[in-house]
């Protein structure tokens, strides 16, 4: 009997660990993607890309909707090239939307805001493997201070 | 020339304490599985092992959870970025405090029992019968010790590391106000699943191997007295503690360094 009375308590031993696992794994931690279903891959070519990471979230208005999979330098000039992940629940973006490489917060992860353009007869949507023309780059500090400090000489 | 012969003896018997500690695990660990002998043998031990060491376990976890929630908050709340608690309570105790702490406890509650245990048996000649009857005792005694330890070890750690979590969670949001859903939610976001809380379960992984060699082996080459077994269990636990210190150290910088 003694054994059989250790046997439950280690079945309930290994059963309370697991459901610590799957209460960390559910409850406090996030799978890589974010982004689940399906997915279509667009490009960006930027000047400047700043601090922006693999996985930095792409989003609309403030709503995720993709992940940054790849950054690249790419073609003849060495320009930063971004790839990206976007959820297929929105695939109506027009070609003249806009992407911008924008920080969260004063001190914040940046992440990209893409902003939608106009839908026109005229224009399509964009595609899977197209690439964003309309990009403004990353804000560097170091820029900004030059800059202000030239603009300041010549008054 | 002494010295240097002093220096010599030092260095050979450390390296054959190794080759001895790595005879005995590949004997006890390595040949043909018996799983109908062994399983009881290894429930067995992780009764001893594992479910008596649950009560240290989770009040620990409990009180470390809840002291890095107070502490956390009253560093967080001078920048205003309470709402990073959550983070700050998940993220220590995944990387850092769940494997280390447990590890720690592990080895003073169960790592110098297996070694006074064995030591006992060595002392008394029940080792020394074992062989007589031509039972292995490195199958018999030191295997199912072993993987009871090497199993119990991270799911102790996944508790530890969950109350831990929970312990925050009271302190932050039921008793300081931090609110629930950011409490969460910014946990969620900060938290990945693979980078911390996989890094988290093979760091324990580690622990429990390194520990439970450890107790076993000082155990099982102690000195055949009563001065030689609380020697050996003294050794346990100072070796341990520092093994695991060490170790800490250099898979954080694996892990998390580069």
């Amino acid at each position: 009997m003694e054994s059989r009375k250790s046997h439950i308590f280690v079945g309930l031993f290994v059963v309370v660990g697991v459901l610590a696992l799957l209460f960390i794994a559910l409850r406090a931690a996030s799978g890589s993607t974010v982004t689940a279903g399906e997915t279509y891959t667009l490009y960006a070519k930027f000047d400047n890309i700043g601090s922006l990471k693999v996985r930095s979230p792409v989003k609309v208005g403030g709503v995720v909707v993709g992940r940054v999979t790849d950054i690249s330098l790419a073609g003849e000039y060495y320009e930063p090239l971004v790839e990206m992940e976007i959820s297929k629940d929105y695939d109506k973006f027009s070609e003249t939307s806009s992407l911008s490489v924008l920080t969260a917060g004063l001190l914040g992860e940046q992440y990209l805001g893409l902003q939608p353009g106009f839908i026109d007869d005229t224009v399509g949507t964009l595609e899977d493997g197209d690439t964003i023309s309309d990009t403004k780059s990353a804000l560097v500090l170091e820029q900004l201070i030059g800059q202000f400090l030239f603009s300041q000489g010549e008054n | 020339m002494d010295s240097l012969a002093r220096l010599g003896a030092t260095v050979t018997d450390a390296i054959a304490g190794i080759g001895r500690a790595l005879a005995m695990l590949l004997g006890a660990i390595i040949g043909k599985p018996t799983p109908r002998k062994s399983w009881p043998l290894f429930v067995q031990q992780m009764y001893v092992v594992g479910v008596l060491s649950l009560i240290i376990i989770v009040v620990s976890g409990l009180f470390i959870g809840m002291v890095l929630g107070l502490q956390g908050y009253t560093i967080l709340v001078d920048y205003g970025a309470e709402q990073s608690l959550g983070p700050m309570v998940a993220l220590s105790l995944l990387r850092e405090l769940g494997p280390v702490v447990t590890a720690l406890l592990f080895a003073g509650r169960a790592g110098s029992a297996l070694t006074a245990e064995i030591g006992l048996m060595k002392a008394t000649e029940q080792l020394s019968s074992l062989e007589m009857m031509a039972v292995d005792p490195l199958r018999r005694v030191v295997a199912p010790r072993f993987w009871a330890g090497f199993v119990s070890m991270p799911l102790l750690a996944l508790i530890f590391s969950a109350v831990g979590i929970y312990g925050g969670y009271l302190v932050g949001s039921g008793w300081l106000g931090v609110d629930e859903g950011a409490f969460w939610s910014v946990m969620q976001s900060a938290v990945d699943w693979r980078d911390d809380l996989m890094n988290g379960i093979i760091k324990s992984l580690v622990f429990a191997f390194v520990v439970t060699w450890i107790a076993l082996y000082k155990g099982y080459r102690c000195e055949p007295t009563s001065a030689g077994i609380s020697k050996a269990t003294t050794s346990t636990v100072v070796t341990a503690s520092l093994a695991i210190l060490g170790l800490d150290f250099i898979l954080t910088a694996l892990m998390f360094g580069g």
